[in-house]
């Protein structure tokens, strides 16, 4: 099985970048088993064709604009996620609708999809998610874990060991 | 009576940028260009270490990824006036003439070729005919009918279940599309082989970057990967045969297919030949530095005033003087403080937002001038500086696709007689751009063979260690980028950070009116565009992709109200 884990986002605009922020965390604190890529995507566009291309599942994590209280949490599915980009114009450029299109075309459509996102609090440019987003982070971070988890792959944590 | 039309977003892909244009009898009567997104990325790089520069620089912008990485060292190298070992510009020429060629067909194919190419049209054509057509054309290997005869199934399976994919936002039957079927079958038998070619450039970028999409070999000073040609896990041999393997295969599409289907496309659009000139004044800069002190490049580069080529006058080196003092930014039609045009190194970055005055502010880019005027950037300079220069490679290829635009356009009962000439315009930009990719395959080849060459002479140097004074130091760095000239500028005293200022290549072509209020290139080259239908601007778009707009980076948050794409209303 071939999952990839990807966080999405700019790391200049604050709670942007969380998407980055939680595999870089996630790294940082779990061994990540074969089987198992997680990838920085940045605001990657067509960069990341090859990498998406073909895989069993891919988990997405984003900061997404869906109306709710900043801070809310989402968690969409399969065909949920096309469409949620669809209607996105997001602050990163990565066309991830786009992306997601050209992989209809190639006929390399990930199997399943999931997208773990959360509403920013703040936008402004700065390296640093904000205060109130640094718990969303941890409960980002666990979701991801549980679903790999749930798909087979129980992460161990490197806690204790040189890194 | 004129009619208004905000076009908005603009790019298929990147970015947020809206053009407004009045149209009057069919034609557009006046244009402005606005960044809609600010940014201020500059500030977040005051008081850290120049060092580090780059690793946030490279996060500007999700296209142009390396681009900033590098222009980024280079700037602080320049203020060091640092050297850099042979071998790291070779590394750093290959990582960068492979994401220009990623860029370059990626922008073509996929980004604008559906401004011309009509794929639902497609259906209708005879594979047959398109096989034969377009073996005619070239010995690509993936022309036959076999070919063909999939893509067009294919095609029907997406169009039939309605399941578009990309293809979803197409301006299919528009009146403005021209090209018969056959020729949009082999388009897009090309569209889809491109989707597959390009990966093959972004590996070379992964193997010498380390990663992608944020490469992690640059330093400044040189590169850190270190070369052995006994060892299994860094620059090998191995390693660089497998990369010749991906540049082969790359420069056989290119030359065969993307320089071909240029032919092909422009010769029943000769007409756009006529449109999109806008500002002549270009200008770029040498790029692929073959000597340690940036003084010798592989691709020449200069400033051309008024289209006219004699007026060639080259820039030299990394330290030239003529592109250091000519550039200024000006911000009287810009959402910031101030309007007088300063030196980037004085640049001030402080937001003042207003509404979107026509004769005002209406902006978040910048006005860009050298010597005063605005200037065009892109591979439409690169070209014209190149081939004023002498440039060889440049001027092969770029007559290659004149004199077989021609035949098509002839051989399809056309008036041909298309020239050099012909290239200040909206189709000059498209053709310039396959000129370019295609000399940068012979340049990444070069680069491969110079490397590979320095190697065996025992050379495994790759980097020179930086230290700082104490004061103050200036630098700056460029880099001929897909989009046009790049160039970073950097104030450090005692070794921190104190001003930044990223001169991208958009914010050249985007900019909105200056302080003499001269319209920017996108504005200018709109003026008298043809508008069949304002419901459905696809001539304004036309234009504006020919520039290959990438305005993420040339701002310095986002609208996410604005989800109309086209407004139009009568004045």
């Amino acid at each position: 099985m071939s999952i990839l884990v990807l966080g999405v986002g700019n790391i200049l605009l604050t709670d942007e970048g969380i998407g980055v922020r939680v595999v870089e965390a996630l790294e940082q604190r779990y061994r990540i088993p074969a089987g198992v890529e997680v990838m920085d995507g940045g605001t990657a566009g067509m960069e990341l064709l090859a990498s998406m291309a073909d895989r069993d599942h891919v988990i997405l994590v984003d900061a997404v604009n869906t109306g709710a209280a900043p801070g809310t949490l989402v968690r969409l599915v399969d065909d949920e996620v096309p469409a949620l980009f669809k209607s996105k114009i997001s602050p990163h450029q990565l066309g991830i609708s786009d992306l997601l299109g050209v992989l209809t075309v190639t006929g390399e459509m990930p199997k399943r999809m999931t997208l773990f996102g959360v509403v920013p609090f703040s936008l402004e440019t700065s390296t640093e998610l904000s205060e109130a987003m640094q718990p969303k982070l941890d409960e980002l971070v666990d979701l991801t874990v549980a679903e790999l988890e749930a798909l087979g792959h129980p992460l161990k944590p490197c806690v204790g060991e040189a890194v | 009576m004129a009619q208004r039309i905000v076009v908005d977003p603009v790019t298929r892909i990147e970015g947020h940028l809206r053009i407004d244009v009045e149209v009057e009898n069919g034609q557009v009567s006046k244009a402005w260009s606005s960044g809609q997104m600010w940014r201020g990325i500059e500030q977040i790089l005051e008081g850290r270490d120049p060092l580090d520069a780059w690793v946030f620089t490279q996060r500007i912008c999700g296209v142009c990824t390396t681009v900033h990485a590098l222009a980024s060292v280079r700037s602080v190298e320049n203020a060091l006036n640092l050297e850099v070992p042979v071998n790291a510009q070779h590394i750093r020429n290959l990582i960068i003439t492979a994401h220009a060629v990623h860029d370059h067909i990626v922008h073509f194919y996929h980004l604008s070729a559906l401004d011309w190419v009509d794929i639902v049209s497609a259906l209708d054509a005879d594979p047959a005919k398109a096989a034969s057509l377009a073996e005619s054309l070239s010995s690509w290997e993936l022309n036959s009918v076999h070919e063909m005869r999939r893509v067009q199934e294919k095609l029907k399976g997406f169009v039939n279940s309605g399941q578009l994919g990309v293809f979803a936002n197409g301006y299919w039957g528009h009146s403005a599309m021209k090209l018969p079927p056959e020729v949009n079958l082999i388009a897009a038998a090309h569209y889809l082989q491109a989707l597959e070619i390009q990966r093959e450039a972004n590996k070379i970028v992964t193997v010498l970057g380390g990663k992608t999409p944020h490469i992690q070999n640059l330093a400044v000073g040189g590169v850190t990967n270190s070369i052995n040609m006994d060892s299994q896990s860094v620059l090998n041999m191995e390693r660089l045969v497998y990369i010749k393997s991906l540049i082969d295969k790359l420069d056989s599409f290119v030359k065969n297919a993307y320089l071909v289907d240029l032919a092909a496309v422009g010769a029943f659009y000769t007409d756009w030949a006529g449109y999109g000139k806008g500002v002549t004044d270009y200008l770029c800069v040498p790029d692929l530095p073959i000597d340690a002190k940036g003084t010798k490049f592989a691709m020449p580069g200069g400033y051309i005033r008024n289209g006219d080529l004699s007026t060639f006058t080259p820039i030299k080196s990394f330290q030239d003087d003529f592109f250091k003092q000519s550039v200024a930014e000006s911000s009287k039609h810009s959402w910031y403080t101030g309007e007088a045009p300063l030196h980037p190194w004085e640049g001030e970055t402080v937001p003042n937002y207003d509404d979107f005055n026509d004769d005002g502010q209406y902006s978040w880019i910048k006005s860009p001038t050298f010597q005063g005027r605005p200037a065009q950037v892109g591979p439409l300079a690169n070209v014209l500086c190149m081939a004023a220069a002498g440039h060889e490679s440049t001027k092969t290829h770029l007559n290659f696709l004149v004199d077989s635009l021609n035949s098509v356009n002839k051989l399809v009962g056309g008036p041909g007689g298309v020239g050099i000439e012909h290239l200040h315009s909206t189709l000059g930009r498209h053709a310039a751009r396959a000129v370019r990719c295609a000399v940068m395959l012979d340049e990444m080849k070069a680069q491969w063979q110079m490397l590979v060459n320095n190697i065996a002479t025992g050379d495994t140097d790759t980097y020179n260690r930086p230290s700082f004074p104490k004061g103050e130091i200036r630098g700056v760095g460029f880099h001929e980028a897909p989009r046009g000239v790049l160039s970073h500028w950097c104030v450090i005293e005692d070794g921190k950070i104190k001003n930044y200022q990223a001169v991208v290549p958009s914010t050249w072509n985007a900019g909105p009116r200056n302080a003499d209020d001269v319209p920017g290139p996108y504005e200018a080259s709109l003026l008298g565009n043809p508008v069949a239908n304002p419901e459905s601007p696809l001539e304004v778009l036309r234009t504006v992709h020919s520039f290959d707009p990438c305005i993420a980076c040339a701002i310095h948050m986002v609208d996410t109200e604005n989800n109309e794409i086209v407004k139009v209303r009568a004045l």
